[in-house]
């Protein structure tokens, strides 16, 4: 019996195998369904009014807020032209920007921004990544940073100026010890919530040490890593603003020395007009971490269509 | 206890495997001296009602886990094992989780790409290699899986309820696939499962567990007689069988 049936089901096995390929092609064409290229456009364009409407919405009540505030005299000097309208303080600002004084601060800023930020994210990654792996560091260290992101870093800052005097340094290292916690803590919660169903799948694999950490641990972590980096930038923000307000630096011109000349001056609107640049500054960064958050999201299909972009 | 054939012939040996979660009073016997032989190509499901440490079995078969007592020898083969979830890399496109599994192995990068678009085109998913995991369907997913579990080269293949989250149809037709690449590459296979048709449908042998504590109570040698259907007399048969006597089993545990 046995003997001849297999022959017999031998050749229908080969005729079966390509009987069940279209099979399975079938069924998977169902499961997924198509999506049109028309279809794709005009999301795409619903998509982009969506990313611009809360924006200029944002703008029209900060605008409205202002108008608000020339107009219920709370100063009572309305009339000096201490307080001007809105229309009136941006042509003011549109006429710091073609100084150039304006723009220098805006690069000094920018200058100890991107310095301040880079320190902090090679040490705050460098920490995060000894002490995810070094199980007690982790249990000694854990409190010690998250401890250090509750504390304002203003409070750093006569410690920084005893230590570096009245000068960048003394920014740039309270940046570093306000953003590198974030940092430091987004790698250490990424490393933990690895799901380790990946673990035991890498771990079959024959992935070991190092490439352990480079093809699995790493990746999986980049989302609560690019959160952590997102909340690093916050705080470096932070502490760069308070510390141009309080280290005034002989010869460097800076937002913070705009906006305390402002005060200096009594020029209200022109601190005004300081707040909005560093405002704009401040969305313009935070749209490009979002971005980021958003494509990393995408790619893993962490994001639904409904999603608010 | 299955004397089947030389040691040379075996792929896997259990002896008096325990494993015990916790201790004193509380602690929770999964298996219990639970001794099983699988023999070289063969393909063996174990059937159990949820509890029987089934899963705890494949773990450490793989070395995932250690059990309390007992030894298990694979003979120094290579071993990959399937989950119910297919675990799959979301950050990776399905060609690169199959060659994820060759780097691992230390694969030459010329050679993986290769190596990994064949592996794609034995579950039928080449057409789909530059997709992500959510992009693809539960059964597409999972057939991916298997691409990276044969990527591993492995002589023993576990797979614990592979096909346990898939409806039906999908399920039936990567029977059919399972077997058409397990015949071809003399695989042994070592498949948890509690749907008993499956089991019957699949396997040269079922081995039934009670449990907790895990034990065999039963085996059934499932004879090679040509193509099995899911919905084939043989099987039915069979399956009405273990199904009878599983349900005796659980009774007996109230």
């Amino acid at each position: 019996m046995a003997s001849t049936q297999t022959s017999g089901a031998h050749t229908s096995g080969a005729a079966g195998t390509a009987g069940q390929s279209a099979a399975i092609a079938g069924l998977d064409s169902v499961e997924l369904g198509a999506v049109s290229t028309a279809r794709r456009r005009g999301r795409l364009a619903r998509m982009a009014w969506k990313a611009t409407w809360p924006k200029l919405l944002a703008i029209g009540l900060a605008l409205g807020a202002w108008q608000l505030f020339y107009l219920s005299n709370f100063h009572g000097d309305t009339a000096t032209g201490l307080v001007k309208a809105p229309g009136a303080g941006l042509a003011s600002l549109r006429e710091e920007l073609q100084h150039a004084q304006l723009w220098q601060a805006i690069g000094n800023t920018a200058q100890t921004a991107v310095t301040g930020y880079l320190l902090a994210l090679v040490i705050g990654s460098v920490i995060g990544a000894i002490v995810s792996r070094i199980p007690p560091l982790r249990a000694a260290t854990g409190s010690i940073i998250s401890g250090l992101q509750t504390m304002p870093s203003i409070a750093w800052f006569p410690f920084a100026i005893i230590l570096f005097g009245t000068s960048v340094s003394a920014i740039l290292f309270v940046m570093v010890l306000g953003a590198a916690p974030s940092i430091a803590n987004g790698l250490i919660t990424g490393v933990d919530y690895t799901p380790s169903l990946l673990l035991r799948a890498g771990r079959t694999m024959g992935l070991r040490g190092v490439a352990l950490y480079r093809y699995l641990i790493l990746p999986a972590s980049l989302p609560a890593y690019l959160a952590g980096l997102k909340q690093g930038w916050a705080f470096a923000w932070r502490s760069l603003m308070a510390g141009e307000l309080l280290v005034i630096i002989v010869g460097h011109v800076s937002l913070g020395i705009l906006l305390n000349n402002a005060q200096d001056n009594q020029d209200l609107t022109g601190a005004i007009s300081i707040m909005i640049v560093i405002l704009v500054i401040g969305i313009i960064v935070d749209a490009v971490f979002t971005k980021a958050d958003l494509a990393v999201r995408r790619r893993r299909g962490l994001l639904t269509d409904g999603q608010p972009v | 206890m299955n004397a089947r054939g030389a040691s040379g012939d075996t792929a896997i040996r259990l002896t008096e495997i325990s494993k015990v979660y916790g201790r004193g009073p509380g602690a929770v016997h999964a298996v219990d001296k639970l001794s099983l032989t699988v023999g070289r190509g063969e393909f063996v499901c174990l059937v159990g009602a949820s509890g029987c440490g089934k899963s705890t079995l494949l773990s450490i078969v793989a070395g995932l886990d250690m059990p309390t007592a007992g030894q298990v020898d694979t003979g120094g083969r290579r071993v990959a094992i399937m989950f119910q979830e297919p675990a799959l890399f979301p950050w990776l496109t399905a060609r690169r989780n199959v060659e994820l599994a060759l780097r691992a192995m230390k694969v030459r990068t010329d050679e993986r790409r290769r190596r990994a678009i064949r592996l794609l085109e034995t579950v039928h998913l080449s057409d789909f290699a530059d997709k992500r995991p959510h992009e693809l369907s539960g059964g597409m997913r999972q057939r991916v899986a298997l691409a990276r579990a044969l990527a591993q080269d492995a002589d023993v293949l576990l797979m614990d309820e592979p096909f346990g989250a898939l409806d039906a149809m999908t399920r039936d037709l990567l029977h059919d696939e399972l077997e058409r690449i397990c015949s071809g590459r003399s695989l042994t296979v070592l498949f948890v499962t509690h749907n008993v048709r499956e089991a019957a449908r699949l396997s040269d042998r079922v081995v039934l567990l009670s449990s907790r504590p895990g034990r065999v109570i039963e085996e059934y040698d499932v004879p090679r007689t040509g193509p099995r259907r899911i919905d084939s007399a043989s099987v039915a048969d069979l399956a009405s069988t273990v199904t009878d006597r599983l349900r005796e089993e659980m009774r007996r545990d109230g």
